[in-house]
């Protein structure tokens, strides 16, 4: 007689059919286009691809790509580190607002992300008479394709840092406080050292979106050759131009980044397994 | 009396100080100053400026703008197809969620971070890979093609595209709940004489309801305003291809910016709403737990 099976385990052919289930769908909606990218690019020999990759245009928008990230980033984890402390360490009235507002822009478009600074610093906007008077470009310039980024991913860093810092509570902090540290001194020696993982799976999401965003960065960037155009642009624009070795080169780059953050990720969640997997 | 009534009535909540307890911590005006002037310069202010400048429309040109014909079949396309995505991913997402927790398989790890995929893709890459897979000549749409399906460039791509969007939102929502979730309950419905289907479907299912509506939602609110990877594989065509979103940078290139905000305002109220459903389906699934 066979032994007797655990209550809660489900039939063997149950777990085969489901995982095979999940292999083929998974491997139909995330592998193939991750592969066909490669393929694609490699399609007539890896010199091409290279050389897409070396033109010039294709450099410039990938300068201007981190020059975009570099910015971002350490802006939302400034931001992120704000909003955590005044968030979980104090009480006060309509916090739950603020945590809502904060996630707002993860439920709004990326186009309207791009819209809206379109209508206050475009041409006819709020301050076009003013910028244009004062030789400041913002929409169609660099600036607006910062500030699209940053709203696109204002939420990553400090909706990762609320609850982890709700969660440590305020003692250690009081402690230090009672003692004698300053704010200061206790935020970098107490706190820091406790979030510092949850920060880094903050950055890492934050970073992946800020080089890949695309809709709202579309609408202001203005598509200049090798000057506001980004990584993603070049690719739309490579594309649409029929120079599909070109844009797929561009495209596997951006797919190295993908694949890094999620192997970084990875490794964060094996070593750290509390970090991450906080959002929603 | 009346000022009994009064008191009564307003309760010991009115004499309770606004800030309850005072923190021993230090830093509190300034980490809120920065944090409530960083979101309003950088989000509320600009995110008014549509609601202002769909404000100059009169009533009558704000409706031909924002429900015009070829609005109204953009908008029926975006939901349409975000609603189906988040469904099929709603059947998937929780095959995967329920692999990855329940199951030891080779490749596992491999598995639950490909998973996350969509997150970290740009979704301009993710749009021409899913345009050139789909098309009549690609890697898959060559074999659609002979059944007579075509997949891409019609509201079948978009939904594609969007089945890819929202993948992790469903999976990475109920995963949690499914791991937190309690053997013992399960153990007593199989003790009792229940069959494990029967367990399945009246003892695990219901149990990740919410979390399942909470995944559903979140993947229909980022399919409505998708964008990047569905250029690509919709085809565009006014009337029966072209997303919501596109529509507004059409009437950007035609600096009809009033028209784009009227339709941009349409969208942020199905975003509101949609917020609002997943913050009351939230709160409703805290009263179980």
């Amino acid at each position: 007689m066979a032994a007797p099976r655990l209550s809660t385990e489900d039939p063997a052919w149950a777990k085969a059919l489901i995982i095979t289930l999940v292999l083929v769908f998974l491997g139909l909606v995330l592998v193939l286009p991750l592969a066909a990218v490669f393929a694609e690019a490699l399609r007539k020999g890896l010199q091409p691809a290279l050389d897409a990759i070396a033109n010039p245009d294709a450099i410039a928008a990938v300068k201007l790509t981190l020059l975009t990230a570099a910015i971002t980033v350490p802006f939302n984890v400034v931001f992120g580190l704000c909003a955590a402390w005044a968030v979980a360490k104090h009480e006060f009235p309509g916090k739950s607002l603020l945590i809502t507002l904060i996630d707002l822009p993860f439920s709004v478009s990326p186009v309207v992300a791009g819209l809206i600074y379109v209508l206050v610093f475009g041409l006819q906007g709020w301050f076009g008479d003013h910028l244009v008077d004062n030789g400041v470009r913002i929409i169609f310039a660099v600036p607006g394709i910062v500030l699209a980024t940053i709203f696109v991913t204002f939420p990553f860093i400090a909706r990762e840092l609320i609850p982890l810092m709700q969660e440590q509570g305020t003692s250690e902090e009081e402690a230090a406080v009672s003692m004698g540290a300053s704010g200061l001194y206790t935020f970098w020696r107490v706190t820091t050292p406790n979030v510092r993982w949850g920060l880094l799976y903050g950055v890492l999401l934050c970073n992946a979106r800020a080089m890949g965003e695309f809709g709202a960065v579309s609408v202001v960037s203005g598509h200049i050759r090798g000057l506001t155009n980004t990584m993603p642009l070049h690719v739309e624009i490579l594309y649409n131009e029929y120079d599909f070795v070109g844009a797929f080169a561009v495209a596997a780059l951006l797919c190295l980044l993908a694949i890094v953050t999620l192997v970084l990720k990875t490794a964060l969640e094996v070593a750290q397994p509390g970090a991450g997997r906080r959002g929603h | 009396m009346t000022a009994e009534a009064a008191a009564i009535r307003t309760g010991p909540a009115a004499r309770r100080p606004l800030f309850r307890r005072r923190s021993a911590i230090p830093g509190f005006t300034l980490t809120l100053g920065v944090t409530l002037t960083v979101l309003s310069l950088i989000v509320l202010i600009p995110l008014s400026a549509v609601a202002l400048k769909a404000a100059e429309l009169s009533p009558e040109q704000f409706v031909a703008a924002a429900f015009s014909e070829r609005a109204l079949a953009a908008y029926r396309l975006t939901f349409g197809a975000a609603f189906v995505a988040a469904a099929i991913n709603g059947v998937f997402g929780v095959l995967t969620a329920w692999a990855l927790v329940r199951y030891d398989f080779p490749g596992k790890t491999l598995v639950n971070a490909l998973v996350d995929l969509p997150f970290a893709l740009p979704t301009a890459v993710a749009g021409i890979a899913l345009a050139t897979l789909y098309s009549p000549n690609g890697w898959i749409g060559a074999y659609l093609t002979p059944l007579g399906i075509k997949a891409a460039y019609n509201p079948i791509g978009v939904t594609i595209a969007l089945i890819f969007i929202g993948l992790p939102f469903v999976v990475r929502t109920i995963e949690p709940v499914l791991r937190d979730l309690s053997n013992d309950v399960e153990e007593a419905a199989a003790s009792l004489g229940a069959g494990r289907l029967s367990t399945i479907a009246r003892i695990v299912l219901p149990a990740l309801g919410p979390s399942w509506l909470t995944g559903f939602a979140l993947a229909f609110a980022r399919g409505v305003g998708e964008y990047g990877s569905v250029i690509f594989i919709a085809g565009n065509m006014p009337y029966k291809s072209e997303i919501a979103p596109l529509l507004i940078i059409i009437q950007l290139e035609q600096f009809e910016y009033a028209n784009a905000a009227a339709i941009a305002l349409v969208m942020l109220g199905v975003s509101f709403l949609m917020l609002l459903v997943i913050n009351a389906v939230q709160a409703w699934a805290r009263r179980f737990s």
